[in-house]
């Protein structure tokens, strides 16, 4: 075990009062930040400054604090969730920037994740995408079946348990250079699209949720892979083929 | 389909387009390449060879109706590109301040746009370059190897005929439209070192267009998955090297070669 270190940084983090407001890049001096917190740990210290001083603390979005749900945002030093690959901005620590590094903190930018306060935005466009159609229509008669009574291959049943592992963050929106939410819509098709419950509404779920990310304003996809290098969970652009596949058979038949 | 406008409004479906428009591009520049290659061949044989193969070329019909299809696709790639770019720019209209895109992406992934803007600026003056002078310019007619007889489009020598108004002419009877010599038109523009220069840039743009188009071709029609996914980065980059690199080669060596 290295021992912790203390490190002083420069922050410089967007602020913005609403969505209406402007916004600008503001700079704050941070010292004596332990390299052993957490990113949110470190944004928690710098707004307990900003708060004894009386001014208003950095708004930014945090839940489980563990990776998994996908809460956590953040453009930190240009890239989602900041250096380093398949961790979320709660799993970054300190340990990756150095003394006396400036660090750029912004939020998603996307037409379709629009800014709320400073670092949070409005990410309920990934809900209605999944209202569009990511769900399986399931009868509570009272009744259900076990869910191992149907046989699932077991490529598949890895592949479609891959798929889910999607925890919805919005980095693939946040590292497309045409924020396209390509990577989460076909995560959620193929997620259904490998298991045999999936089937009765597979046409219609494609269509209908690749229609709906066209409609809250995520751009097309131009298979530069930036989603796949930058997401948590190691998403793969398979899925993307996968839902591009789904998509023409379903376009020609339905 | 769905709804009719499904063709053209959705991402995807113009993303399907661009993919099969581009990938049959791909195919025309193999075509295209082993036209060129002939242009390796020198003496009178080559010379001859190369304008028949362009006699062939501009006469017969199933090459006519491979040439619509391939201006459609150049027209129809163009015009979807632009659009798709619009709507790329659309979906974030407020940037990052800073970015560091070059850790997730390469850069023709980035910038088709731009590259295919430079593509087309290049496709127009070589079109004007060849095509346009071949078609309807004033050009050297192809002679007999000893110089003195002209050829018609057939390739058969009229001995003692002479050449009026681009016709083989033979004791005052009109033979038909003689062989024009592109050949000599594209020895002699090649002897331009800026022409030269420019059409090396053109096919740098193209290659890198095409480290990105080929194998986003085949992603975009869902073809690229499991262990052909591999095969189609390898092909498509091999692709991407090769073909543009024995194009950019022409010009060079007819310019050395002089």
């Amino acid at each position: 075990m290295s021992a912790s270190n203390n490190i002083n940084i420069t922050l410089k983090v967007w602020r913005q009062k609403n969505a209406q407001s402007k916004g600008q890049l503001e700079s704050y001096d941070l010292k004596n930040v332990s390299t052993d917190s957490s990113f949110l740990e470190m944004l928690d210290q710098l707004n307990e400054e900003l708060i004894n001083e009386g001014k208003s603390p950095v708004t930014f979005d945090h839940d489980c604090r563990e990776g998994i749900c996908g809460a956590c945002s953040l453009y930190i030093n240009g890239r989602p969730h900041g250096p380093g690959n398949r961790v979320t901005t709660c799993q970054l620590h300190m340990r990756s920037f150095k003394d006396g590094e400036t660090i750029y903190v912004e939020p998603w930018r996307a037409a379709a994740f629009p800014v709320i306060k400073d670092l949070m935005t409005d990410r309920s466009s990934f809900d209605r995408i999944q209202h569009a159609g990511g769900y399986v229509s399931v009868n509570t008669s009272g009744n259900t079946q076990d869910a191992n009574a149907l046989p699932i291959e077991k490529e598949n049943a890895d592949k479609a348990f891959d798929a889910a592992t999607c925890i919805g963050c919005g980095a693939c929106v946040a590292a497309c250079k045409n924020a396209s939410a390509s990577l989460f819509v076909a995560a959620k098709v193929s997620q259904y699209a490998l298991l045999p419950q999936g089937q009765v509404e597979a046409k219609d779920r494609v269509l209908n949720m690749v229609k709906q990310a066209q409609k809250e304003g995520f751009g097309p996809c131009s298979n530069t892979g930036a989603c796949e290098v930058e997401c948590p969970k190691g998403i793969s652009l398979e899925n993307i083929a996968r839902m591009n596949r789904e998509y023409l058979a379903a376009s020609l038949s339905k | 389909m769905s709804e009719a406008k499904g063709l053209i409004k959705s991402h995807t479906v113009k993303k399907y387009w661009m993919a099969a428009t581009g990938l049959f591009l791909c195919i025309f520049l193999i075509g295209h390449l082993a036209g060129n290659l002939q242009l390796f061949m020198d003496g009178y044989e080559g010379r001859l060879q190369f304008n028949e193969y362009a006699v062939f070329m501009t006469t017969n019909p199933a090459v006519k109706l491979l040439s619509y299809l391939t201006y459609f696709s150049i027209l129809f790639h163009a015009v979807d590109g632009l659009v798709i770019t619009i709507n790329n720019r659309k979906a974030r209209p407020q940037g990052y301040a800073y970015s560091k895109p070059g850790e997730n992406s390469i850069w023709s992934s980035r910038n088709m746009g731009i590259l295919g803007t430079v593509i087309l600026a290049y496709i127009i003056v070589h079109m004007q370059n060849f095509w346009y002078i071949y078609k309807f310019g004033t050009t050297p007619f192809m002679m007999s190897e000893d110089g003195s007889s002209p050829l018609l489009k057939d390739g058969t020598v009229v001995k003692g005929g002479s050449i009026e108004n681009g016709d083989v002419v033979m004791a005052g009877e009109n033979l038909g439209p003689a062989m024009r010599d592109l050949y000599e038109i594209v020895i002699q523009g090649f002897q331009e070192p800026l022409l030269v220069a420019f059409y090396v840039l053109g096919m740098i743009a193209i290659a890198f267009h095409l480290m990105h188009g080929f194998q986003s071709g085949f992603q975009s029609f869902g073809l690229k998955s499991g262990k052909y996914g591999k095969l189609i980065d390898k092909v498509g980059l091999a692709y991407a090297i090769i073909v543009p690199l024995l194009f950019a080669v022409i010009p060079v060596y007819l310019f050395m070669i002089k």
